[in-house]
């Protein structure tokens, strides 16, 4: 028998009530951060989702280490052996320039040095919405994770930790468009900042004023971050500059970098923690620099 | 005729729970435009086939755990996807009776209303504005819909005679 009211009572009641609620969380959620505990409590909720869509490259790459015959793993051991030898010697060095660097510091009664501390983190294999540059990563607020936390990989900045959950957190990459971090030219100590156009592989520099450009900066040259804006720490790369555009109907230059990190295709990150030199980094870490 | 099947709870459950999982699969970076959308389609198929028990609040539900999900703002999806189910409950005596090639362009007028209104609201806060690109779900939903209906109807009519 079919019932006469099939639709529930007052449809168009419910979705006013809906659109209004709906609405209110936007706007609250755009403009002021009452809603970041409860996105963190729903992202713990749906990470069993995001555990099940990444298991199966997890999966694939378990079986291919599995399935490694004795002999490669022998001649990979002996290729990390050689380059680890390599990384030592060039760190000898580092240590007696840091050494000098805080000598000559002390001299001039600069102000006091901050470490870092590092620990790697794990990119879930997960697709957030494709025209926003963001990632994933398996690292939490259990793990000390905070709001705006610089991310690099091996060659570069990465970008910083946007929404934290207890066991997972969305990072923003510096090629999103929402994104611009403050950078510095390593040649003439030229500052600027870069911001991400969206797509996986170019960032702008904004605020290069056209005259004196050729001087200042050309293509090929390396950016670091600046430190400035205290969100990520001096000196790390960021990008090398491919595009310089003096454009005099602008009021700045069109300038291009390329991001030296393998954005979007990096399975581990390294998740950094600013530190005083008072309080040592904590024996846990898997690496830390002095 | 649907109405008077009562699907268990988990048939329900399991397919949302199936269009989340789809929704964040890795896809080739070709295909990443072309995702079928999965979770308005299934809201579609429940709101048309049982209206009194999957309506606005499911939908409405659905959308936050994918805004979670897809890191959007908070109410963005959940608004988008009652609005479908609101509209799918409205008219889903006519959408039923149509031959099921007319209902497939009903459900892609959906969908493309939906992703219009996400782009709308992306906008708002501004974020860049991606074009036509925002209809290829809803193209890709055109061939998917018809599938999705009849292995739906199908796993219903198998399981309310257990």
């Amino acid at each position: 028998m079919k019932p006469l009211f099939t639709q529930g009572p007052y449809p168009f009641l419910k979705i006013t009530f809906f659109t209004l609620i709906s609405v209110t969380l936007m706007v609250i959620d755009y403009h002021w951060d009452y809603l970041k505990n409860l996105r963190m409590h729903l992202l713990t909720v749906v990470y069993p989702a995001q555990y099940i869509v990444n298991l199966p490259v997890k999966t694939g790459q378990w079986l291919t280490m599995s399935l490694r015959t004795q002999q490669q793993l022998l001649e990979e051991n002996n290729r990390l052996h050689e380059h680890n030898l390599r990384l030592q010697v060039a760190l000898q060095k580092l240590q007696d320039l840091e050494g000098e660097n805080e000598r000559l510091r002390h001299l001039l009664g600069a102000s006091i040095k901050t470490g870092e501390r590092v620990r790697v983190a794990e990119v879930l294999a997960v697709e957030l919405d494709p025209f926003r540059r963001k990632i994933i990563i398996n690292k939490g607020k259990k793990d000390d994770v905070f709001e705006g936390q610089p991310l690099l990989d091996a060659q570069g900045v990465i970008g910083q930790i946007d929404n934290v959950g207890e066991i997972s957190s969305t990072a923003i990459l510096i090629t999103d468009t929402t994104h611009q971090l403050p950078v510095q030219v390593v040649r003439t100590g030229l500052q600027t900042v870069a911001k991400g156009m969206g797509s996986t592989n170019r960032l702008a520099l904004l605020y290069l004023p056209n005259t004196g450009i050729n001087a200042n900066i050309k293509v090929g040259d390396l950016l670091v971050t600046s430190g400035l804006g205290g969100k990520f720490p001096a000196g790390y790369p960021v990008g090398t500059v491919i595009e310089v555009n003096p454009d005099i109907s602008q009021p700045y230059a069109q300038v291009h970098a390329n991001p030296k990190a393998l954005l979007e295709r990096n399975r581990e990150v390294l998740l950094v923690w600013k530190q005083n030199e008072t309080n040592p980094p904590p024996s846990t870490d898997q690496y830390s620099q002095p | 005729m649907n109405l008077e099947q009562r699907p268990g709870n988990w048939i329900i459950l399991l397919s949302f729970g199936f269009s989340l999982l789809l929704s964040i699969m890795p896809l080739p970076s070709w295909a990443t435009l072309w995702r079928p959308d999965w979770i308005s389609m299934i809201l579609i198929y429940w709101a048309i086939s049982i209206p009194q028990r999957i309506g606005i609040a499911a939908g409405w539900g659905i959308g936050i755990l994918q805004d979670v999900l897809s890191d959007s703002l908070l109410g963005q999806h959940a608004l988008s996807l009652s609005l479908i189910a609101y509209f799918a409950i409205r008219f889903h005596r006519r959408i039923n009776l149509l031959p099921i090639w007319q209902q497939t362009l009903a459900v892609a007028l959906l969908i493309a209303f939906g992703q219009l209104l996400n782009a709308w609201i992306q906008g708002l806060i501004g974020h860049p504005q991606p074009g036509a690109t925002i209809f290829y779900p809803a193209i890709s939903g055109l061939f998917f819909w018809p599938w999705l209906y009849l292995v739906l109807k199908d796993i219903c009519q198998t399981y309310s005679t257990l």
